[in-house]
């Protein structure tokens, strides 16, 4: 994107605006979710950055809302900070057991989702796949249908089956809306898959189990990974169908995140969304070494 | 295979070591190989139809049959009662405008009864009022009189409430009775029934569906221009910078994409609300008034910004991923051939990133249309979407048949986008980071 | 696959503890919610050693509705308001409750006289009775407060944005007084289309300039963020608001809607048993006297009238704060819980088509 040479003045001006324009389209897409992180340290219960803030006063800053990510739901928050206490915390902190369910939740579907998606993904990038086409657009669809139908759908299915509020339940429907990332990111890594390498493999005497374990999966495991994060951030942020199936006791982090949004929206939802913003961050970070490893064993080159 | 292979007549039949005809070895490999494939596919999609397809199929029964007012589950014994019993004998009996005549209204006041006792009579009146309102109270105070109604009934029926002849109220039970109904979609439509059974367009005061119907579509249209305004100057400088500049670049548009949908919506409420952030920016610096902050929050302007935000990294991947691989040699030959810059950016680049608008365009329309959590939460009462209305049925006034409906409807709609999506971009193009 | 263990032994665990004595109460959450919790499910707890889960809703009687109609049932105990009791109790959504279960007052008056007329039905026994009043940030009016319900809806006189509950009940009975209507004509004027549509288009006036609330804890917040200036309300938040936080905000009486609301017991609830003890733990004189202490909502039996005394900070008296104080009582209205009953699904439907349009 080097301004040519030969371009005119008029030309010059508007190179200039379209960087600007640039950085103020990057500038709206990444501000909302850095402007959480310094309010949620305010020490104030308000949105906004207070004179303090500003004068970049340390008593305008507060770690407060963190500390009551554990207080809240306490049944005696105020007690001394000894081991009794981390154990009420432990046992009855709301956001402590949101967090608790998110994570066998997401830990659960993401496992099915994965071990599901990969296989299912291995017999779609085979030529000989029967049905491709239509198959590939049914295993697609969770992620195209809204949300609120498959939870429509779920609700009445659950209530019959006896699904309904149970952790079963939940990790299957969360597995259901994670299955199209696995398979998109697994396809995608088979596509430059070399399949003389398994010819050769299976030449060499080695049985399609052996194959698959010593040959296969270390190629294809960057998209596998990759995968698998999709899903657990796809069951992460999942609020629509936990608050049609989920029963009270199964809150997970953004099904609190909603009640407090709806009712209260003090900065303590700040705080949580700070932590969460980390999370993706580092997230994101492990997807792309991923994706430069991925690229780097099939020699593409990343340039 | 050539035609001429498989002719036996013609040649002679080509045959594998063991001497099993060759086309047929053939036809077994590659059928075992298909077998192979298909198993391993197999557990994946009976998951999917268990999990997915099969409570979406419910949903649509659902939305075509809603049995409250002939069957009745009692809640202690679990058992199926079967709910006014003579009336629908009685209307299997008379055709459709037939006056009701005693034994109907015998028939009606049995059903009340036994309504009574069953205590379904809720359940029922509840049903009837979905077509004609204001008549659950007429069901409840009937049915608690009904067991010591004497004949003549249809006196002693329209003593209780004169509605009872209600030619609009019968025709309403006689749909009510038959076990397929179209009545759902018509509501979801803002059609209604009038007595004679006819289709007719709802009171205008109380059409709600076709206008949030509408509202979604073009709200939805207007989020994808937004994005791909916002996302084709960005895609561009990120697919013509060098990759090491570009994929630092790009953390600006994964990182959100990676972020909560629940943490974005919150930031935008930070941002906008009236004592939030962007209006106390523009009251520092005396740009607008402290009387006079602008309301850019629980309407449809939260909505649209907060969903452009959220769905811009949607436009932005598919439009990087067709872009990159454009050479910027056309544009140089089109600039060395006597084009301006804009003509050689409108004639030669433009046509080239097509595929990128249709995919992005699509996913983005396809994503927005469906758009639940963020609308609820920003969207005030202007900025709803056909989603909201769903969850409405569904969570609030319980009325699950007439959600369902919506819900398909819009499923119907997604569908086709997603049908056209496969057409024009191909499923297996869709690409993720 | 150790950690597998560990995760799958979490689960279990989990498992276990819903099996262990306890029972869900769901309620509306916030100021009340809280007031629950210290008047009713600690001393419960304490007596009995059932552990007591509070469970928060906009409006409990529509998650207990799709429970039992759907067929799972978590919740033992729910807090609903007297119309939506009266409808699922017609609908067999809810247990009955034999009334002979009910003590009598610590006074001596026999259960069914100390409630308040009509406060016990077949499936639900009155705790409370709250109104639907409206409050205002007194900073914004410092000069001419606001007095009376017309003031509400005159944003000439007193600018600024209003909260309103997203529903038709309450808004069109206030609707209409503040339209000058008496309150003994208001439920006689909504029976007919005309009334109706005076109702709307007096709401229609305001209609630009409101923010809707659901949850009962959102309106003292937005008044708090000056999100809005004035809105309407239950009346015990903004009393929790305005003394137990000391807000500047200020309850308007004018034009308020009163009704009763109270414990019932979804039909299927998994701990029938320990349901029907806290349901009649909760209802006695002494919890329903000590709740009140808690929050400014009516006491259902006579007899815990006179306990009631001071606020928790020690030195509010509660008396005229309460929605039947004398006082409070000129221009109120008793919600019509018949007309509810039977209007609310219309009702609510013209008030969705008139909201998105």
């Amino acid at each position: 994107m080097a301004l040519q040479s030969y371009a005119s003045p008029l030309e010059k001006i508007w190179h200039y605006t379209y960087l600007v324009i640039c950085a103020l389209i990057f500038l709206f897409l990444i501000a909302p979710i850095l402007i959480v992180i310094p309010l949620s340290f305010n020490a104030e219960p308000y949105f906004t950055f207070t004179e303090k803030m500003l004068a970049l006063d340390p008593t305008g800053y507060s770690t407060r809302w963190y500390d009551m990510l554990l207080t809240f739901g306490m049944t005696n928050p105020d007690a001394p900070r000894d081991s009794s206490w981390w154990a009420d915390t432990w046992a009855n902190a709301a956001w402590i057991n949101a967090a608790k369910n998110s994570v066998i939740i997401g830990f659960f579907s993401t496992i099915l989702a994965t071990v599901l998606g990969t296989v299912a993904a291995l017999g779609l990038s085979r030529p000989e796949m029967p049905f491709r086409r239509s198959i590939m657009a049914i295993l697609i669809s969770p992620m195209i249908v809204p949300i609120i139908i498959t939870a429509t759908g779920l609700f009445f299915f659950y209530s019959a089956t006896g699904l309904a509020n149970t952790y079963l339940g939940i990790v299957m429907a969360h597995a259901t809306l994670g299955i199209p990332f696995v398979i998109i990111t697994v396809t995608a890594t088979l596509v430059g898959f070399d399949h003389s390498l398994t010819r050769a493999s299976a030449s060499l005497g080695a049985d399609p189990t052996t194959t698959f374990f010593k040959i296969t999966m270390p190629l294809i495991l960057p998209g596998v990974i990759s995968g698998a994060l999709f899903a657990f951030v796809t069951s992460f942020d999942e609020v629509v169908v936990v608050l049609f199936v989920a029963a009270h006791d199964q809150q997970t982090i953004p099904r609190q995140m909603w009640n407090g949004i709806r009712e209260q929206i003090s900065p303590a939802i700040l705080s949580v969304a700070t932590i969460l913003v980390i999370v993706s961050i580092a997230l994101l970070t492990t997807v792309e070494l991923l994706r430069r490893r991925s690229e780097k064993l099939r020699g593409v080159s990343p340039g | 295979m050539s035609d001429a292979v498989s002719d036996p007549s013609r040649s002679e039949t080509l045959t594998t070591a063991d001497g099993k005809p060759l086309k047929a070895a053939l036809a077994r490999a590659q059928a075992r190989n298909r077998r192979r494939a298909f198993y391993l596919v197999l557990p994946l999609l009976l998951f999917v139809v268990v999990t997915f397809l099969i409570p979406i199929g419910q949903m649509l029964s659902m939305s075509v049959n809603n049995p409250a007012f002939y069957s009745w589950k009692d809640r202690d014994t679990g058992e199926k009662v079967p709910l006014m019993v003579d009336l629908r004998a009685w209307f299997d009996e008379n055709p459709v405008g037939t006056e009701p005549d005693e034994a109907a209204y015998a028939a009606l006041a049995a059903g009340l009864a036994h309504a009574r006792e069953t205590k379904s009579i809720g359940q029922i009146g509840t049903r009837i009022n979905y077509e004609v309102s204001g008549t659950r109270s007429m069901f409840t105070k009937s049915a608690r009189r009904a067991e010591k109604l004497e004949p003549p009934f249809k006196e002693a029926l329209l003593d209780i409430d004169e509605d009872w002849a209600d030619p609009r109220l019968w025709s309403a039970m006689r749909n009510a009775s038959k076990s397929f109904t179209v009545d759902f979609y018509l509501a979801a439509l803002d059609y209604t029934r009038d007595a004679d059974g006819n289709v007719v367009k709802v009171e205008e005061e109380r059409a709600v569906y076709i206008l949030l119907f509408k509202r979604t579509l073009v709200l939805s249209a207007f989020i994808t221009l937004l994005t791909l305004v916002l996302g084709f100057p960005i895609a561009h400088l990120l697919a013509t910078l060098p990759l090491r500049h570009s994929n630092l670049l790009m953390i600006f548009v994964l990182l959100p994409f990676w972020t909560s949908l629940l943490v974005r919506t919150t930031s935008w409420i930070v941002l906008l609300q009236s004592q939030g952030v962007i209006n106390d920016v523009w009251v520092a610096t005396g740009l607008i008034g402290d009387e006079n902050r602008l309301q850019m929050i629980y309407n449809q302007t939260g909505t649209v910004i907060a969903m452009t935000h959220i769905l811009l990294p949607f436009m932005v991947l598919p439009l990087y991923s067709v872009m990159r691989p454009i050479d910027p040699s056309y544009v140089r030959a089109a600039r060395s051939l006597g084009a301006t810059s804009w003509t050689a950016f409108r004639r030669v680049y433009l046509p080239q990133t097509v595929p990128g608008i249709g995919a992005g365009g699509l996913l983005v329309f396809i994503l927005a249309v469906g758009y639940y959590i963020t609308p609820a939460l920003v969207g005030g009462s202007s900025g709803q979407l056909i989603s909201n209305l769903i969850a409405f049925h569904m969570q609030k006034s319980l009325n699950w048949s007439l959600a369902a409906a919506l819900a398909s409807l819009l499923l119907a709609g997604v569908l086709l986008l997603y049908w056209l999506y496969d057409r024009l971009v191909g499923i297996d193009n869709l690409k993720l980071g | 696959m150790k950690k597998t263990l560990i995760l799958t032994t979490a689960l279990a665990g989990f498992a276990m503890s819903a099996a262990a004595q306890e029972i869900s109460v769901m309620s509306w959450g916030g100021a009340y919610g809280k007031s629950q919790i210290e008047a009713y499910h600690k001393p419960f707890t304490e007596k009995t050693g059932i552990k007591v889960i509070s469970v928060d809703a906009d409006n409990p009687a529509t998650p207990i509705k799709a429970q039992v109609e759907a067929g799972n049932v978590t919740i033992d105990v729910a807090d609903v308001e007297y119309a939506d009791a009266v409808r699922l109790c017609d609908e067999g959504l809810l247990e009955e409750i034999d009334p002979a279960i009910l003590p009598d007052g610590a006074d001596g008056t026999p259960a069914m006289d100390d409630f308040l007329p009509g406060a016990v039905t077949d499936c639900l026994v009155t705790t409370i009775v709250f109104s639907t009043i409206f409050a205002y940030d007194s900073t914004k009016f410092a000069d001419t407060p606001p007095t009376s319900i017309s003031d509400f809806f005159d944003l000439e006189a007193f600018p600024g944005k209003r909260g309103l509950r997203k529903g038709a009940k309450a808004n069109l009975e206030m609707a209409l007084m503040a339209d000058g209507v008496a309150p003994e004509e208001v439920y006689e004027m909504l029976e007919t289309d005309e009334g109706v549509d005076r109702a709307f288009a007096k709401l229609d006036t305001i209609k630009d300039s409101v923010v809707w609330w659901e949850a009962g804890a959102q309106p003292p917040q937005l008044l708090a963020d000056g999100e809005v200036s004035m809105t309407t309300a239950y009346n015990g938040r903004i009393f929790n608001a305005a003394v137990g936080e000391g807000q500047p905000f200020v309850t308007v009486f004018d034009g308020q809607v009163y009704e009763y609301d109270g414990y019932v017991i979804p039909k299927g609830a998994p701990n029938l048993e320990a349901a029907l003890d806290f349901l009649v733990f909760s209802t006695e004189t002494e919890q329903l006297a000590e709740q009140a202490k808690w929050i400014s909502y009516g006491p259902a039996r006579k007899s815990s009238g006179p306990l009631v005394g001071l606020y928790q900070d020690g030195k509010t008296e509660m008396g005229p704060h309460m929605p039947t104080a004398a006082e409070n009582l000129k221009k109120a209205l008793p919600s019509d819980f018949e007309f509810w009953a039977d209007r609310d699904t219309e009702l609510n439907e013209r008030f969705n088509a008139w909201l998105a349009g």
